[in-house]
């Protein structure tokens, strides 16, 4: 095999490499964003910053039947500015609004907890709407090795 | 429906306090089947009021996609001694409520 050969060779190995890697990374950019629909719904088409909402949960979940995940939002929660809801949002399960949390201005900490249902690995939203009626999101990417709703599929 | 609500033993008027709740219920998804085939109806705990002194300081709206025997936790000032009850209702219809005391001593 000549040096001109065996650099073609090599080439046509790296693109082969590269190629199954390109589509899905090109699909993934151009996606809508899967949560888009009901946050709109959610929201009523108003502005959605990304900010302010930090979402906790472990990086992987053995079990997606139950995943610890809190939510806490900046706020001073005061009469004047606090947060009014906070929303969880799935990506894959059959109902993706999981539940919607109305805080009182005299929560003292804009921060609650739960325990969810995840059906597989997924991206978990937060949105929150504060006091002067802007909404704003957090959100955490979860590793489940075993997901919730087996029987479903 | 067994629950529990659990505060702090004590706070201090002023003090942010955590409130924690657990509901025994099987918060069925409606994805399930019985053995023979037969689906396992929806049935989750769908609401959860919280009062302080009858004042609402928390309210939940859940779906299947929280887990099984619903865990919640958030926060509240205490104010001044008396009752968090915490009251819930399933698809079913059925209702719960659950009360806890909470001794408030002066800042």
């Amino acid at each position: 095999m000549g040096a001109r050969a065996r650099r073609r060779f090599i080439s046509v190995l790296a693109g082969l490499a590269a190629a199954p890697m390109l589509p899905a990374r090109l699909a993934r950019a151009q996606q809508a964003d899967p949560f888009a629909p009901l946050v709109r719904k959610i929201t009523g088409g108003a502005a959605l910053r990304a900010g302010r909402v930090t979402v906790d949960t472990p990086r992987l979940a053995d079990n997606g039947h139950s995943v610890p995940l809190s939510v806490s939002v900046e706020s001073p929660m005061t009469a004047a500015d606090h947060v009014r809801s906070i929303t969880l949002l799935s990506e894959r399960n059959p109902r993706p609004l999981m539940a919607t949390f109305h805080l009182d201005p005299a929560a003292g900490r804009a921060h609650v907890a739960t325990r969810v249902r995840l059906n597989g690995s997924q991206r978990v939203l937060a949105i929150a709407q504060l006091s002067d009626g802007s909404w704003w999101s957090g959100d955490a990417e979860v590793e489940v090795t075993e997901s919730a709703c087996l029987d479903a599929t | 429906m067994v629950a529990r609500v659990q505060l702090p033993a004590g706070a201090k008027a002023g003090e942010v306090i955590e409130v924690r709740i657990t509901i025994q219920h099987p918060m069925e998804t409606g994805f399930r089947f019985e053995l023979g085939g037969t689906p396992v109806a929806k049935n989750v705990i769908n609401s959860l009021l919280v009062r302080y002194n009858g004042a609402q300081i928390f309210r939940a709206e859940m779906g299947s996609g929280i887990a099984a025997n619903p865990y919640l936790q958030f926060h509240t000032v205490a104010k001044e001694s008396g009752e968090i009850e915490v009251a819930w209702v399933d698809d079913n219809g059925e209702r719960g409520v659950e009360k806890a005391a909470l001794v408030v001593t002066r800042a």
